[in-house]
């Protein structure tokens, strides 16, 4: 893991580039831990200031800093991000791996209702709970209700990959050998399917965080924890731009740029990198 | 022909009537989860909001509302009755605007999303296909990296965050383009040529955000595609023959790999939509995703249901369409 | 005058990911000549060096396969060719399909899967000479592939319409509408079955008889040499360790391995136990010192585990490179 971590880093320059992001990402999430301000309490430092030394991001009209407060924001939303992707995950290894497995009639009557969830479009059904929910919603149920719509297109991946792995020899071995289908499935393929899982769960945060923020901006989520979207949400409240203090919306902006692209670009190097092709030229075979 | 109408063709029919049955029961269901009365609620909601309603507005509201969240009768007599609303049509009114039908309001909103958004796929669609594959088929031109770059930076964005950011860069400091709606305010909407160019002029930005963030997922999914197809037997083949870089680039390559490319959209046609919805909040453009703002801004619960409905007939519509049309590229779908 | 003279041609595959580089010699030294009207065959088991020496001889060389050092000459009646010099656009234009035509391993999938086959008759028919009139044209195609004994139907079918062994005819159709001097077949029969391998060969004899050119024939399965090749050469990691008529090398081969896999061949009422070749096939990114062949060789003598050793001449046309041969010669 480590090598592979090393071999990375020195080789490809998209993983430079997402670890120094992603880096800079977590060091933020970090220090909300020492932070001196109480995102929740308001009029703490003067009103409106822009950007300087003492206030790095500014200060906002309800008299935050707008540094120390968007290091929570971070924090809640890659958290955000983890419980809907652990969430999903369950469902869409559970989903893939008997589909993938039992095949026949299990195989098609999974997939049609992946395939619904997949053609499904989620914001409308989003905004309709949340609208319902309005402000009761909690940072942790939200994850688990994006987990809950986020798994069907992992799902599918999961599944084509067993159904490859299922015409491998090991797995004609081990079913000859007496094997219950569960134990080949968790024993033999779970192990392959990992690497995928991993790759997606980069993906699936990202749909979660963005889905958060076109939650938040529609003031459908918990208002006064704080996320990216919620960042977003405030300055649009108090007309951030007309009234210039354009740095309101640019820190979030910023934040979530840097995160997204160290996300994305963490996800597209790792995914390359177990892709068997790429490894095929890895080993020169 | 027996063995394609039995195998693709009603198996798809199938589905698009499972997606609308699967989305159907789910919004039928989430309002009976909710923990609060959302009648009551409702009726506070709409209190509070400092309308004046008179006492008898009020019974008819509390009326309309109970027979709109389908509360009389069993669970099940419940869930029948609203299947057959649905089937008539009947979204029942507006609560903001009551009682205007919920299907007035989204018969004036559904055209201007439907537009933007057929507009902004098809030009992502074709421009990020064309450039994927020209990328992988000749690898090291400058220009093409150059978009490989962009592209890969812009594919991870928000929909909502690249709105913001054109409307912020372009409308705001560097103001070309207006900033909010689908043509000036107090114009009424005519089909004269003046007309129509403002309405062009004002969905520039609109759709310059859709088609950024499309151009770059296809272009990446194209270039992936590109770079396995370009090593299969029949395209070595063609090589081996001698044949010409364009016939093999659009003939052999890019023919081959529009296939998954459809299916790739068929697939991502739910998340496009919900990304323009969440524009159309940014630039006020007067379709289906400004409407569910206004919605959730006016406590408008049968509107949100409404659109909520809509959005997954629409969808799953599409995707069937898809479904129909991919056979004529792919003989091997349509001669079973 | 040889249609092809190859001199001490080197083929290597160079590849270099995540810090590793490595280059593999699948063709290290390959001296030929391929004569106009006949038949050879090379054989070898998988990983010798088959498929790249292909390669090479059709001049479709691509990164990161690259020729490191030879001559490969043509003469093509008309023109003379160096492959390692001529134009790639010239070589597109001119020699490919007209000259040199290719059977491809798995023909199964060389047929674009969203294209009738007409089409792609007309594909490479239409950059190569030009379709003036099409309708003419398909008359023409029907013609040609009622010729080889094919239904002209299948020219309006999809490629998975057709059978395994249909398709493959319509490979070799398709490899033969400009009458080329050279036809390449890679493994033609391997993915059919028995009887259907039994008329593709036959087609593909009878073509050669009739136009006259020549064929290279690639296949692991000495049987099929033994009913087609004129001339045999076998390839041993990158090298060719033997050479010579059909006849001599299966009465009469020189070269252990050669010797082995001829030894191998089930003979009708031969009941003993076939001895098989311990070790495996040599890793062709770090070859065995002096004769490749030495770790498996029941022969070895010290000399083999240094020295390379030299092609000598035993008749005519046979030739073969082994140390022992070398003694046995002086």
């Amino acid at each position: 893991m480590l090598t592979v971590f090393r071999d990375l880093l020195k080789y490809d320059g998209r993983f430079r580039v997402a670890f120094v992001l992603l880096l800079l990402i977590v060091i933020m999430a970090l220090l909300s831990f020492v932070s001196p301000f109480d995102p929740k309490k308001t009029f703490m430092v003067p009103q409106d200031m822009p950007p300087s030394l003492e206030h790095p991001f500014g200060t906002t009209s309800r008299g935050q800093d707008l540094f120390w407060w968007m290091t929570f924001a971070v924090r809640n939303s890659l958290l955000l991000g983890i419980i809907c992707a652990v969430v999903s995950r369950i469902i869409a290894i559970f989903v893939g791996l008997t589909a993938g497995y039992r095949g026949g009639w299990v195989d098609k009557i999974l997939m049609s209702l992946n395939d619904s969830f997949v053609v499904l479009p989620v914001l409308p059904i989003l905004i309709l709970l949340s609208f319902l929910l309005r402000g009761k919603m909690s940072l942790w149920a939200l994850g688990v209700v994006l987990g809950l719509f986020g798994w069907p297109w992992d799902g599918r991946l999961i599944r084509s990959q067993v159904l490859s792995l299922k015409e491998r020899s090991f797995t004609r071995t081990a079913v000859y050998s007496g094997a219950s289908p569960f134990w080949i499935t968790m024993r033999e393929h779970f192990p392959f399917v990992l690497p995928v899982v991993f790759a997606t769960t980069i993906n699936n945060m990202l749909w979660a965080i963005g889905m958060e923020v076109t939650l938040s901006v529609l003031g459908l989520s918990d208002v006064t924890v704080p996320t990216i979207g919620t960042a977003i949400y405030w300055a649009n409240q108090h007309q951030a731009m007309v009234a210039g203090v354009w740095w309101w919306l640019a820190a979030p902006i910023l934040v979530a740029m840097i995160l997204f692209l160290g996300l994305y670009l963490f996800f597209s190097s790792v995914n390359e990198f177990i892709d068997p092709r790429t490894r095929l030229r890895r080993i020169g075979a | 022909m027996r063995k394609f109408v039995l195998n693709y063709l009603i198996p798809r029919i199938l589905q698009f009537f499972l997606v609308i049955f699967v989305g159907v029961t789910i919004t039928f269901i989430i309002p009976r989860l909710s923990p609060v009365d959302p009648v009551e609620a409702q009726i506070n909601r709409v209190m509070m909001s400092g309308s004046q309603v008179s006492p008898e507005a009020v019974i008819s509201l509390r009326d309309a509302l109970t027979e709109l969240y389908g509360l009389e009768g069993s669970s099940l007599q419940q869930y029948f009755a609203f299947w057959g609303r649905l089937l008539r049509g009947d979204l029942g009114p507006s609560l903001a605007t009551f009682p205007t039908p919920v299907t007035t309001l989204l018969a004036r909103a559904m055209p201007w999303t439907f537009g933007l958004l057929m507009t902004s796929i098809m030009i992502s669609w074709i421009v990020g296909n064309i450039l994927g594959a020209l990328a992988s088929y000749y690898e090291g031109n400058r220009a093409i990296q150059v978009v490989d770059v962009l592209s890969q930076a812009v594919r991870p964005i928000p929909y909502y965050i690249m709105a913001l950011l054109l409307l912020v860069f372009f409308a705001y400091w560097w103001p070309i383009f207006p900033f909010s709606g689908a043509y000036p305010p107090g114009t009424v909407p005519n089909l004269s040529l003046s007309f129509i160019l403002t309405v062009i002029y004002h969905s520039i930005l609109p759709l310059l955000s859709l088609v950024v963030i499309g151009i770059g997922g296809w272009f990446i999914g194209m270039k992936s595609l590109t770079s396995n197809i370009i090593s299969e037997d029949y395209v070595v083949y063609a090589e081996n023959a001698g044949l010409g870089k364009n016939r093999i680039l659009s003939q052999y390559i890019m023919r081959n790999a529009l296939l998954p490319q459809i299916t790739g959209l068929a697939l991502q046609i739910g998340l496009i939509f919900s990304g323009a919805l969440i524009m159309e909040v940014v630039f006020g453009y007067p379709g289906m995703g400004t409407l569910t703002f206004q919605a959730v801004m006016a406590n408008d619960y049968s509107l949100i249901m409404g659109i909520t409905l809509l959005s997954i007939v629409g969808v799953a519509t599409m995707v069937l369409i898809l479904d129909l049309v991919y056979p004529l590229f792919d003989p091997r779908v349509r001669h079973q | 005058m040889a249609l092809l003279h190859m001199e001490d041609v080197k083929a290597y595959y160079r590849t270099d990911a995540y810090g590793i580089s490595r280059s593999v010699r699948a063709v290290d030294g390959v001296s030929m000549e391929l004569y106009e009207n006949e038949i050879y065959g090379v054989a070898g088991e998988s990983s010798c060096g088959k498929t790249t020496l292909i390669k090479v001889i059709s001049g479709t060389v691509k990164p990161p396969l690259r020729i490191e050092a030879g001559n490969i000459e043509y003469n093509f009646g008309a023109f003379h060719m160096d492959m390692r010099q001529i134009d790639p656009e010239e070589m597109r234009q001119n020699v490919r399909w007209k000259e040199i035509s290719y059977v491809m391993q798995g023909s199964m999938s060389v047929l674009n899967p969203v294209r009738k086959i007409m089409r792609t008759f007309e594909d490479i028919v239409g950059t190569h000479q030009g379709i003036p009139d099409k309708k003419a044209f398909r008359e023409q195609m029907r013609e040609h592939v009622m010729r080889l004994g094919l239904p002209p139907d299948v020219l309006s079918l999809y490629p998975h319409q057709l059978s395994g062994g249909m398709r493959q005819r319509v490979a070799i159709a398709l490899a033969t509408v400009f009458n080329p001097s050279l036809i390449i077949a890679d493994e033609p029969t391997t993915a059919l079955d028995v009887v259907v391998q039994r008329g593709v060969l036959h087609m593909l004899k009878e073509i050669q008889a009739e136009s006259a050119n020549t064929v290279l024939l690639v296949t692991h399965d000495l049987a099929v040499h033994a009913n087609v090749a004129d001339r045999v050469g076998i390839m041993y990691a990158g090298r060719i360790v033997e050479e010579g008529p059909t006849q001599t090398i299966f009465n009469a081969p020189r070269h252990p391995y050669t010797e082995h896999l001829i030894n191998s061949l089930p003979v009708i009422g031969d009941k003993s136990m076939k001895k098989s070749l311990g070790g495996a096939p040599p890793n062709l990114a770090d070859p065995p010192s002096g004769c490749r062949f030495h770790p498996r060789c029941p022969l070895a003598i010290d000399i083999c585990q240094t020295v390379n050793p030299e092609m000598v001449m035993l008749s005519d046309r046979h030739r073969a490179a082994c140390h022992l041969v070398t003694e046995a010669s002086q």
